[in-house]
């Protein structure tokens, strides 16, 4: 039954199709490669042409079991995934993905992939931090790389690979929300033609969310400046949660100062941390592995060394990478790119000089709490779990949880096409399911709750200047918050001063208009739903991160030190109605090994 | 510090014009790159629309015309260049709006290429094997990150930009033509054996002075130009 529509509501032109990929970096394109091949009518959209995804950033490589170097085993890889998320990672998902690598590798040989080679021929193979043979000891060569440019090449080729299928794409086009119809089931997407500012609706009942991360609430990132995490803002406006959003990862080598990534690979290919004294520190922190711990211990011990007094420069604000003993055609031949990086951004040839850097933001470990299948979740009155009809998620914008508290290096190019690939498998089954069935879509407007985005979009083309803010400025303050509140190191104090000015900040949000109002390209415009996301996120993540009193993975609070696994051996899910939180347990029931328990986490 | 930049904006403007920028120079810094100071000049006018993402030079968003030649504006630093910078979009192809232009005839040529590896079927036990040494042929091609910043600074492609395949597409082609895992190389080499899609190629090598990873497209058509006359 159709109410009398509201003639001033603007009109939306629809199309429909079986399935909506949100988003082309790895992940998404992955889904879409699979489900285009299955004959599915699926449509990709990507606020930019998807080779400029922000997968083509990934350096060091991606980790399976294929013991092409040192012998392996996917449950060795397995026990260093738990133990480097500090035992928040969903143990059955973590089995399910490491059972998975080496095939989705050799899918990617197959896909035309790059990879560098050993001499008989097989894919080359890194050691990557917290990775270890026969759980914890040798360390294990599992890292699959081409140069270091391991991301450009994966995305190139799976793009390639959709082209071949010819997967229909939105290049340009920007999602702003969920549309779901009046009945509460997922319907539909409201996109922006970025091109000529127009909006339509993309319907569909099933819809995939592979929006990549949002690193850019923090200052200095290594993330491209489209990581916005407009996924997360999505679900957060349905009403749904996110999960475990106090846990982001700092790598240890961003650029001083600057924040471009320098891969661990560099690490891995022999690189060593130096304080201002020359001392190589890591032996300090982590007596065994040394340079090649988890990420968080490694920015930790960076952090500590420059609190102390020990950092490097006129500022004393960063440490020494030091390349330097390297043969130089390993340095050439295998780590091309951060030597890149590094003379353009620093002028300063790792062959000669060693690197400055400071850790710096790079992933976000919580996201879109979903099931092995990709499935989004929601706890139902009772607490159950239960399955979102129609909504997926996979990628950095996702939680299975596969990283829990910390993410392995080479973990997270594994995360996106295993779970790509699946979320892709259960849809494509749910179709085969559905078939027969009425169909679905194309429902009229008056069917689908549209009130919310309308309304987002009306607020931003009110012409009413507002002189005290612009958005740049109030997304650079939000930055600095974040950095200062929430960093390598927090404590209640900092968390809660950051919270204040965040909840000051998201008021003049609601106040600050637009200063361009054209149709076209106009960047403004995006850069005000992007920034509407960023600062959900960043609230989420302050709140999560307050109410977890012990640290863990990540999260390092001065003020709880200590990993709680009494009380806090568990899931955070925020939702943004009323700042709530509630939690969920940890799956410690993986379904083919012997469970790993939890136990103090030394390298 | 002094710039100039070519504006327009279809719902306004009939054609490009100039508009001149200052930015103080206690806001550059040593160590800046252009598109820091392109940032700062959207601080003050954001109508200016320029593409931009990873920041770093791998994404290939934000190629554009300095000076004179093509670049990709996070990885050009202030320092190298002569005031006023004169920008302009890249040249030759549709300007959709201030710097950004409608790269869809580059990609469609890309797409014409046939861009994805066919090798034989899936083992999934075991990866196809690639000594180190034909795994090296693909060094200098692979690494191509679809700026455009060759194919619009190539005369060719500016005189015929619907059929000449250009040398972003060409560089493409080689790096399928050369990596042992493709079994389609002969039929490869018979499609771009054409007057228009290969040859229109006269060798002018703006395309290796242009391009911003430090590849080599005019040695990979001089390359594919070869193996297509041996093959005749």
């Amino acid at each position: 039954m159709s109410t009398t529509p509201n003639i001033d509501a603007p009109k939306f032109k629809t199309e429909s199709y079986e399935v909506l990929v949100v988003g082309a970096g790895g992940a998404g394109m992955r889904a879409a490669l699979a489900l285009t091949q299955e004959g599915h009518r699926v449509a990709m959209i990507s606020k930019v042409f998807p080779t400029r995804s922000h997968t083509v950033a990934a350096q060091g490589g991606i980790n399976a079991a294929l013991g092409n170097v040192t012998s392996d085993d996917w449950s060795w890889h397995m026990y260093d995934t738990i133990k480097g998320s500090d035992y928040l990672g969903d143990q059955d998902a973590i089995e399910f993905m490491c059972q998975q690598a080496s095939e989705i590798v050799r899918e990617l040989d197959h896909f035309g992939v790059p990879f560098s080679r050993l001499e008989n021929g097989k894919i080359y193979q890194r050691a990557f931090g917290g990775q270890s043979q026969n759980f914890g000891e040798q360390q294990a060569y599992r890292t699959c790389a081409a140069a270091d440019r391991t991301g450009h090449a994966i995305l190139h080729s799976l793009y390639q690979q959709n082209i071949r299928l010819g997967t229909t794409i939105y290049e340009e086009y920007y999602a702003l929300d969920l549309i779901f119809d009046q009945q509460g089931e997922v319907a539909g997407l409201m996109v922006m033609n970025i091109h000529n500012g127009e909006y339509s609706i993309l319907q569909s009942r099933h819809i995939l969310l592979a929006t990549g991360g949002a690193g850019q609430i923090f200052r200095n990132n290594t993330n491209a400046s489209i990581n916005t995490g407009d996924g997360l803002g999505m679900v957060l406006r349905a009403g749904l949660p996110l999960q475990d959003m106090e846990f982001w990862q700092f790598h240890p080598t961003g650029v001083a100062g600057k924040g471009m990534l320098i891969s661990e690979a560099a690490r891995g290919e022999g690189g060593v941390l130096r304080n201002a004294l020359g001392e190589p520190f890591m032996q300090n922190y982590a007596p065994k592995v040394k340079d090649l711990a988890s990420r968080d211990v490694v920015a930790r011990a960076i952090a500590t060394e420059v609190q102390q007094g020990r950092g490097c420069g006129p500022e004393g604000d960063f440490v020494l990478l030091d390349l330097t003993h390297l043969d130089t055609d390993t340095i050439k031949q295998r780590l091309p790119g951060i030597r890149d990086i590094s003379l353009t951004f620093l002028g300063v040839d790792p062959v000669e000089q060693p690197i400055p850097t400071f850790p710096t933001c790079h992933y976000m470990m919580g996201g879109i709490p979903t099931n092995l299948n990709g499935q989004v979740v929601c706890p139902d009155s009772q607490g159950k779990q239960t399955p979102v009809k129609g909504l997926f998620a996979v990628g950095e914008c996702a939680c299975v949880s596969v990283h829990g508290a910390n993410r392995l290096g080479g973990n997270s190019l594994l995360d996106i096409l295993v779970f790509g690939r699946q979320a892709a498998k259960t849809i494509s089954q749910q179709l085969q399911t559905e078939q027969g069935q009425p169909n679905l879509n194309n429902l009229s407007l008056d069917d689908l709750e549209l009130s919310g985005v309308r309304k987002r979009i009306q607020r931003w083309q009110s012409k009413t200047s507002y002189q005290e803010e612009n958005l740049h400025s109030l997304k650079q303050k939000m930055q600095r918050s974040m950095e200062r509140g929430c960093g390598v190191f927090r404590n209640q104090q900092s968390m809660q001063h950051a919270l204040q000015e965040l909840e000051q900040l998201e008021t003049s949000l609601q106040q600050v208009n637009l200063r361009d109002h054209g149709k076209v390209f106009n960047l403004e415009r995006l850069a005000a739903y992007e920034l509407e996301n960023l600062m959900a996120i960043a609230k989420a993540t302050v709140h999560s991160a307050l109410a977890r009193t012990e640290s863990r993975g990540a999260h390092s609070r001065i003020d709880f030190q200590q990993r709680d696994d009494t009380h806090w051996l568990k899931h955070s899910l925020y939702f943004s109605a009323g700042d709530r939180l509630v939690y969920k347990s940890v799956n410690l029931s993986p379904n083919q090994h012997a469970p790993f328990t939890p136990k103090a986490r030394v390298y | 510090m002094e710039f100039i930049i070519s504006r327009y904006n279809p719902e306004t403007d009939s054609e490009p014009y100039d508009q001149h920028y200052h930015l103080p120079d206690a806001e550059i810094t040593a160590d800046m790159m252009l598109l820091n100071a392109l940032q700062k000049i959207r601080e003050l006018d954001p109508g200016l629309s320029f593409r931009s993402s990873c920041q770093e030079g791998v994404c290939g968003s934000d190629g554009m015309n300095v000076n004179g030649q093509n670049h990709l504006s996070c990885i050009t630093p202030l320092s190298s260049l002569s005031t006023p910078v004169k920008i302009k979009p890249l040249p030759g192809l549709p300007i959709i709006k201030d710097l950004i232009i409608d790269m869809s005839l580059f990609y469609q040529h890309y797409k014409e290429i046939d861009p994805f590896l066919q090798a034989t079927s899936l083992n999934p036990d075991r990866e196809h094997l690639q000594t180190p040494q034909q795994r090296s042929e693909l060094d200098g091609s692979y690494e191509c990150i679809l700026c455009g910043c060759c194919s619009t600074s190539c005369p060719s492609f500016w005189w015929n930009p619907d059929q000449f395949l250009g040398p972003a597409a060409l560089l493409a082609a080689q790096r399928f033509v050369v990596d042992s895992r493709d079994i389609m190389p002969i039929e490869r080499l018979k499609s771009l054996d054409d007057p228009m899609k290969t040859f229109r190629c006269r060798h002018i090598q703006n395309c290796t002075a242009a391009c911003p990873k430090g590849l080599n497209p005019s040695r990979a058509i001089q390359s594919l130009k070869a193996r297509i006359l041996s093959h005749d």
